[in-house]
């Protein structure tokens, strides 16, 4: 079970919400939000995806002073022996393309806001296979992610299914 | 503005185009935003030489996000007490994404009115993309 630290702001909520392509005032407006129910900014509803910046060992952001599977000089930065899409490692590895998102659930406790400090504790949940039509045999694994605050009280609830498959997912 | 349970009944829709001609660059503001950087997502030569896709494509949560603000636009801010997506098809650049909420169920829990709705976001094809369910609060 990893756990961090994931301190909220208001311009992070900003940056979010413009990216989902949100341009409700209750994310960025603090004298509109006021005068709403919620009175104040909230976080829009997957905005604990941003959590990502925070976790210390998130596999999908470069590591300073370490290669990165994304393209430079070549197409990928990584040496040739960690790409093949048979190996089955966990390692950071262009096999890490082989990782889809698949399904993600969000129970919300209460709104999220600029100053909470939110504590993240993850748990691995089901794990299971199944035989798919377009990326050959599927393994899907559960993620459980719990956001509280500093009282110890949940926040946000999010389960994320992700599926590893057998060559890239056609598009048929 | 919240849902009311007087005016609103099963059946009920409501939809909303949440992505026009989806931009690579919105796609790397999502990476920049979320901390998701993802080459497959950012990284055309190595989605295309590498993962053997014919580019980039969209995190599966910015559209699952997209579709969020039509949910939040129409239940109202801080409503959502659940919120579900399953990805069933790869969102491209270029795509168009028409999000749409269908009012399934209205519940009483705990002393709360609940409506319960089906969330599904469709591609300029008609294609479904997200496959979801969402609960939120409403008046009485």
């Amino acid at each position: 079970m990893a756990a961090f630290k994931f301190p909220v702001d208001a311009s992070q909520i900003m940056l979010f919400a413009r990216a989902v392509g949100d341009d409700n005032p209750i994310y960025h407006d603090s004298e509109y939000a006021s005068g709403t129910e919620t009175k104040g900014i909230i976080a829009p509803p997957t905005f604990v995806q941003a959590s990502a910046q925070y976790d210390p060992n998130f596999p999908l952001r470069p590591t300073i002073g370490e290669p990165w599977f994304g393209s430079g000089k070549e197409a990928t930065g990584t040496p040739k022996s960690d790409i093949q899409p048979k190996e089955k490692s966990e390692k950071k590895s262009s096999d890490s393309a082989r990782i889809l998102h698949a399904e993600q659930q969000y129970i919300y406790h209460k709104p999220i806001r600029p100053g909470d400090d939110l504590s993240v504790t993850t748990k691995r949940g089901k794990s299971w296979e199944k035989e798919g039509r377009r990326g050959g045999t599927m393994r899907f694994s559960e993620t459980i992610t719990e956001f509280r605050d500093t009282k110890g009280e949940l926040v946000v609830t999010a389960t994320s299914v992700g599926v590893t498959t057998g060559k890239a997912v056609s598009q048929d | 503005m919240a849902l009311n349970v007087n005016t609103l009944k099963v059946g009920d829709t409501h939809e909303e185009l949440v992505a026009e001609n989806l931009s690579r660059t919105q796609i790397v503001q999502y990476a920049g935003a979320s901390g998701d950087y993802m080459p497959l997502h950012t990284d055309e030569v190595y989605a295309r030489e590498i993962a053997g896709y014919p580019g980039v494509f969209a995190h599966g949560m910015l559209s699952m996000g997209a579709t969020g603000a039509m949910l939040t636009h129409w239940v109202g801010d801080g409503r959502l007490t659940k919120y579900s997506a399953r990805f069933t098809r790869q969102v491209w650049p270029g795509d168009d994404l028409l999000a749409k909420a269908t009012i399934t169920n209205i519940i009483n829990e705990n002393g709360e009115v609940l409506a319960e709705m089906d969330v599904l976001t469709t591609n300029q094809d008609g294609q479904t993309v997200i496959s979801g369910k969402a609960t939120a609060r409403i008046d009485t």
